[in-house]
């Protein structure tokens, strides 16, 4: 994980995670060049997976150049040229996190872009949707997006950042649901577990936001820890944290986990 | 279908006690923005519209919250001039 110390993987592996996977997002800052996003990708596929196999933690990513630097066309077309260059390296699971940010027409424009190579190349999608008073209409542009080409599978997308306004619009359009868990300000581990027992546990998954804002890399595992604490059963447990993602992300022939 | 596996009062005793902390919170937070001089801007309204949710008998508060303080148009904006959310949708103000 670009944004964390290495600790982060030492205290993932001693809490049981099997595995981490990580979207292309945004730097802290917006690069200057495509030739940035080259050694970007370069990174999350050659480096990081090094950094993390040290520990035994097998290492996937996605591809993209992120909706907080879709406002820049020109950039984004030339990001999306490399793309292909990286798509079959052994860790890449697909196109994410694309998405909207501030649903502008130009990031309309760079997410339609993306999802055409997605379906060009067959690739899983991986979906951000934006913070705060942004999301809800956000959440709809990009399903409406999604629905308008018909080379898109909703199983083989996640739409990430659901929280109680946009859970049921994702589910009822037959997409996965991704439920980012933050320490404040966004979805906690409670309100996950809230979500989870109003509308199912099917095509739904947590992820530990792992970013360069107050975030926490073990917020899964403490989230399975509180749904103890609820009395969900272990099987129950297993379900979301791992059979779940485990079930979306194997629609990709890269990801293979060592046998446990 | 809702799974609550939980009896009321198992949630109280849960969660009491951080609701609780959140509630002062939220008191003192008010107090703090109406000791302060100068105005309010629109974040602050949609937040006084926000709280009027609590009260209602409705069992969806919190997407209601989510809602009160959401950009509820549904056309793309001319272009992205910032990168940061405010947490409110101006237009409300």
């Amino acid at each position: 994980m670009v944004s964390r110390v290495t600790d982060d993987y030492v205290d993932m592996v001693t809490a049981g995670c099997l595995a981490v996977c990580e979207p292309a997002f945004w730097a802290g800052f917006d690069r200057s060049s495509v030739h940035g996003f080259y050694d970007y990708f370069c990174q999350l596929t050659e480096h990081e997976p090094k950094r993390a196999a040290k520990f035994g933690l097998p290492h996937f990513t996605w591809l993209c150049i992120n909706p907080k630097e879709s406002e820049d066309v020109k950039l984004a077309e030339e990001v999306l040229a490399i793309i292909p260059k990286f798509l079959d390296r052994p860790n890449v699971l697909g196109i994410g996190e694309i998405g909207l940010n501030k649903n502008s027409r130009n990031e309309m424009k760079v997410l339609e872009m993306h999802v055409d190579l997605a379906a060009r190349h067959e690739q899983l999608i991986l979906v951000h949707t934006p913070h705060l008073e942004d999301k809800w209409k956000g959440t709809r542009l990009i399903i409406d997006v999604l629905q308008s080409d018909r080379r898109i599978k909703p199983e083989r997308c996640i739409i990430d950042h659901v929280e109680e306004h946009t859970i049921q619009m994702v589910l009822d359009a037959g997409f996965w649901a991704g439920m980012t868990l933050y320490p404040e300000s966004k979805c906690t581990s409670a309100r996950a577990i809230d979500m989870v027992e109003i509308y199912g546990n099917q095509r739904i998954w947590m992820n530990s936001a792992c970013d360069w804002g107050v975030s926490v890399p073990l917020a899964v595992p403490r989230t399975a820890l509180e749904m103890r604490r609820r009395g969900h059963s272990a099987e129950a447990i297993d379900k979301l944290i791992y059979q779940n993602p485990a079930r979306f992300m194997s629609q990709s022939p890269r990801f293979k986990l060592p046998k446990a | 279908m809702i799974q609550q596996l939980m009896t009321r009062q198992q949630v109280l005793d849960l969660y009491f006690m951080e609701a609780r902390a959140k509630l002062i919170d939220l008191g003192a937070f008010l107090d703090r923005v109406e000791r302060a001089s100068g105005d309010e801007d629109f974040r602050m309204k949609a937040f006084r519209a926000a709280l009027t949710e609590l009260a209602k008998a409705n069992p969806h508060k919190a997407k209601s919250i989510l809602m009160a303080l959401s950009d509820p148009t549904t056309e793309p904006i001319p272009a992205a001039t910032i990168k940061a959310a405010s947490g409110a949708w101006p237009g409300s103000g």
